[in-house]
């Protein structure tokens, strides 16, 4: 892998997004829980030096595109017992993300 | 001098006489052990450190007496702004970050996103990985937050946590829970209580609690 350049982010607000079922080692910032799971892209909150990269004394360079993603608590959890509409924000670095860009 | 677990409330939401509230004790410290791995790495960084005069043994000290001293000032000073001059309210919601830049309060390498509490709408926020937690406008985060049965339960049955604190939230109100899991910090913006029109910034303020700000309480005025 030789990029280095920060590329346009793939997604944007509205877009649907299933998170990737990964576990590769480390120091990771996307829970099990919410793997596998399909939200709506909340906002674009940026690009940021990548924390699984820095964790270990890497640059994290180049930047990664950060995202919220909105999910449906009774997409998240088969016994959600509160209401229908609410829901859960957490967010990904676009690696973490799969879908087809709008 | 007032550690940031020291927060006035003039209402009860069940804290037991440890000052935690409910079954939302420390459970963290089981994590921590003096004896095991990383605590004994961690002195010995801070000796090698003070031994190579990188830092003095003053500083360390210094830093930890500074955050400790933080509280919610700077967050409660955000929310009383807010619901005091709506356009910049507008801005908050819309860029956390460059509207509180506005009341010189830097976010250090954070983004600001403020969530907004309203009749239809409830929002909490909660660190399932750790306990990322907005320290540079609300002090260091209590020990409930980073309780694994907080971070745990928070994200999966947030009505009950919520309701556990003292406050029901009527079904027909959403439940936004956010988990602060990467690089952005949170702030709820709770709603100015009915029966404040009127009053003054400092009246304002007194009602502000730690935990609304979390969104584990509403502010009251009773």
């Amino acid at each position: 892998m030789s990029a280095t350049e920060l590329t346009a982010p793939l997604y944007k607000t509205g877009d649907t997004v299933r998170i990737s079922v990964a576990y590769p080692p480390g120091h990771r910032r996307t829970p099990d829980y919410i793997k596998g799971k399909t939200g709506i892209v909340e906002r674009y909150c940026g690009a940021f030096i990548n924390p699984e990269e820095r964790a270990y004394g890497f640059a994290g360079l180049p930047k990664k595109h950060l995202y919220r993603v909105r999910f449906d608590q009774s997409e998240v959890w088969d016994t959600y017992e509160g209401a229908a509409k609410d829901t859960l924000d957490l967010e990904f670095y676009e690696h973490w993300l799969e879908g087809e860009p709008s | 001098m007032s550690s940031p677990e020291d927060h006035e409330h003039d209402h009860d939401h069940g804290h037991k006489a440890d000052g935690s509230p409910l079954n939302y004790a420390d459970d963290s410290r089981h994590d921590f052990d003096e004896t095991d791995h990383y605590p004994l790495m961690v002195e010995a960084i801070r000796q090698l450190v003070i031994e190579k005069e990188i830092v003095k043994t003053g500083d360390v000290q210094e830093r930890l007496d500074f955050m400790d001293s933080r509280g919610i000032e700077l967050g409660a000073k955000i929310v009383v702004k807010a619901w005091t001059d709506p356009d910049f309210k507008a801005r908050l919601l819309a860029d956390g970050t460059k509207a509180v830049a506005e009341l010189d309060i830097p976010m250090a390498d954070a983004e600001l996103v403020v969530v907004e509490n309203t009749a239809d709408t409830h929002n909490l926020i909660v660190c399932t990985l750790c306990s990322c937690y907005p320290r540079t406008i609300l002090g260091l985060p209590p020990d409930w937050y980073k309780s694994k049965t907080y971070r745990s339960r928070a994200v999966n049955e947030p009505r009950s946590v919520i309701r556990e604190f003292g406050t029901i939230i009527a079904d027909d109100v959403t439940v936004r829970v956010h988990d602060s899991n990467a690089d952005m910090r949170y702030l709820v913006l709770p709603a100015r209580p009915a029966g404040t029109e009127g009053w003054s910034e400092e009246q304002l303020t007194e009602i502000i609690t730690r935990d609304s700000l979390v969104g584990a309480t509403v502010p009251s005025i009773n």
